[in-house]
């Protein structure tokens, strides 16, 4: 089936393998191979607010080392997606750009031609494997089990590079969901940024806007918040109970990386999906779904 | 109420204006369409961030460069608050692009002021070193070979650090003041 080279990012070796390790095992199942990248740098995301120019370069020297492989790239984190896919675009569509960033890309030898596309996990899920495909994969549908999705910004947003006509990455999650047999609840605010980019300077916001984002989706009645980025899943899951001290709460909602979700869903077993790494222990929804 | 002398200074520079300001915020890549900006607001209505600051609303961020107030603007910290969400850019009814916007204050303001929170700098000298935003440790990258995952690419630090030159971001990485944190 489809092959593609896997960008991990910087946030997922260091601190989120449960994500990789249950997106390897899905995407192995589904007959998607993953070539490593031959070579890596950060994907300029969050380099941007320092020098843009910087920012481009680097997501575009991971551009150029997939076209010399002729292979487009799969991401899992929102920000890598973002970042490359939004790059890629931009030089495609501006000459101008283009050339200014070429001109510096030649003097390591590269150049920028425009031959490949970048995909997040969730688009790869859909339009490589396709929900039909999923459905048939399910062993034990979850049935009697909701949940809440957070699909993040940089699925979404700007619509124009990350989803044309809206919410794009949102709905698609949304389906992933469904199709794994659990009822996917809607809540307040869904598509609320998580705050995570400014935690290096302020914590208050972040910690606020994750607080506000948890009570939404415990008022709607889910047993567990599903995530497709490293970056709002440590707002959620890390940081819940620095969020609990912090304004004297009990939350206790598990939050899953989607792959977690449809693997289980798959018949996988939770050691397999490095389901005991989640800092929200899932028991009693694992009881559940194990029976 | 009567104001000191160095209070009376900062209102003077505060309130200078700079009318090649706008021109020189909008030649940066992204930030084209600023003087399309009709203050409605929409950017702000949108905002997870301006409800908890009151200087960061990006309606009036859009009017202060339109009216060239430079060093107000580049003189606060809370420009570091954008989280990059992009709500404003998809909701903006002119497609102006906000969060390019302020992003090009960023980069003005590291470029100029020679200053940037310290995360940053840490994040541009760890990619500098080795690809990565973080220094991640040996033992890390050696378990993941026991947990059966691939070992992971490693950077070209050449490549990398003429990258860093051509941007001037070198430079900048090695005189910038840095500061903690933005309340």
């Amino acid at each position: 089936m489809a092959e593609y080279l896997i960008f991990l990012g910087c946030v997922i070796p260091y601190r989120l393998q449960s994500y990789e390790i249950s997106a390897r095992r899905i995407l192995e199942a589904f007959d998607i191979k993953l070539v490593e990248m031959p070579s890596f740098n950060c994907c300029g995301f969050p380099v941007d607010p320092i020098n843009h120019e910087l920012a481009s370069l680097l997501a575009a020297r991971n551009l150029c080392l997939a076209e010399d492989l002729e292979m487009n790239i799969l991401t899992l984190c929102n920000g890598c997606f973002s970042s490359l896919n939004k790059t890629n675009r931009m030089l495609k569509e501006d000459r101008g750009f283009r050339e200014k960033i070429n001109k510096t890309l030649g003097e390591i030898g590269m150049e920028f031609k425009g031959s490949i596309e970048v995909k997040h996990l969730v688009h790869v899920l859909i339009e490589d494997v396709g929900i039909e495909e999923i459905k048939k994969a399910i062993k034990k549908p979850l049935r009697n089990i909701q949940v809440a999705q957070h699909s993040g910004c940089h699925l979404m947003r700007p619509s124009k590079y990350a989803s044309p006509g809206g919410r794009g990455g949102m709905e698609m999650l949304k389906a992933l969901i469904r199709a794994t047999g659990a009822e996917c609840l809607e809540y307040e605010d869904e598509d609320e940024c998580c705050g995570n980019p400014i935690i290096g300077v302020n914590e208050e916001i972040p910690l606020q806007l994750a607080r506000e984002k948890l009570e939404h989706v415990r008022a709607a009645g889910a047993q567990a918040l599903i995530t497709v980025c490293p970056f709002c899943h440590i707002m959620y899951d890390l940081n819940q109970s620095r969020i609990e001290r912090k304004f004297g709460l009990r939350l206790g909602i598990p939050v899953f990386h989607y792959p977690q979700l449809l693997g289980l869903a798959m018949g996988l077993q939770p050691d397999e999906l490095a389901l005991n790494e989640l800092r929200v222990k899932p028991d009693g929804l694992l009881k559940r779904i194990m029976g | 109420m009567v104001y000191s002398m160095s209070q009376k200074e900062e209102f003077k520079i505060v309130n200078r204006v700079d009318p090649a300001f706008k021109r020189a915020v909008s030649s940066m890549h992204g930030a084209e369409k600023l003087s399309l900006c009709f203050q409605c607001g929409t950017c702000t209505a949108g905002c997870p961030i301006s409800r908890f600051n009151d200087f960061y609303n990006p309606r009036k961020i859009a009017r202060m460069i339109q009216l060239g107030l430079k060093d107000r603007l580049l003189s606060n910290d809370a420009l570091w608050l954008c989280t990059t969400c992009y709500t404003c850019i998809d909701n903006c009814p002119q497609g102006v692009e906000m969060a390019y916007i302020i992003r090009a204050l960023r980069n003005i303001t590291v470029e100029e002021r020679k200053v940037m929170p310290a995360i940053y700098r840490q994040i541009l000298s760890n990619i500098l070193k080795t690809g990565y935003v973080y220094a991640i440790p040996e033992l890390r990258i050696k378990r993941r070979i026991q947990r059966g995952l691939p070992t992971l690419p490693k950077s070209d630090s050449k490549q990398i650090a003429k990258l860093f030159d051509a941007a001037q971001v070198s430079d900048i990485l090695e005189k910038a003041e840095t500061f903690d944190r933005v309340d």
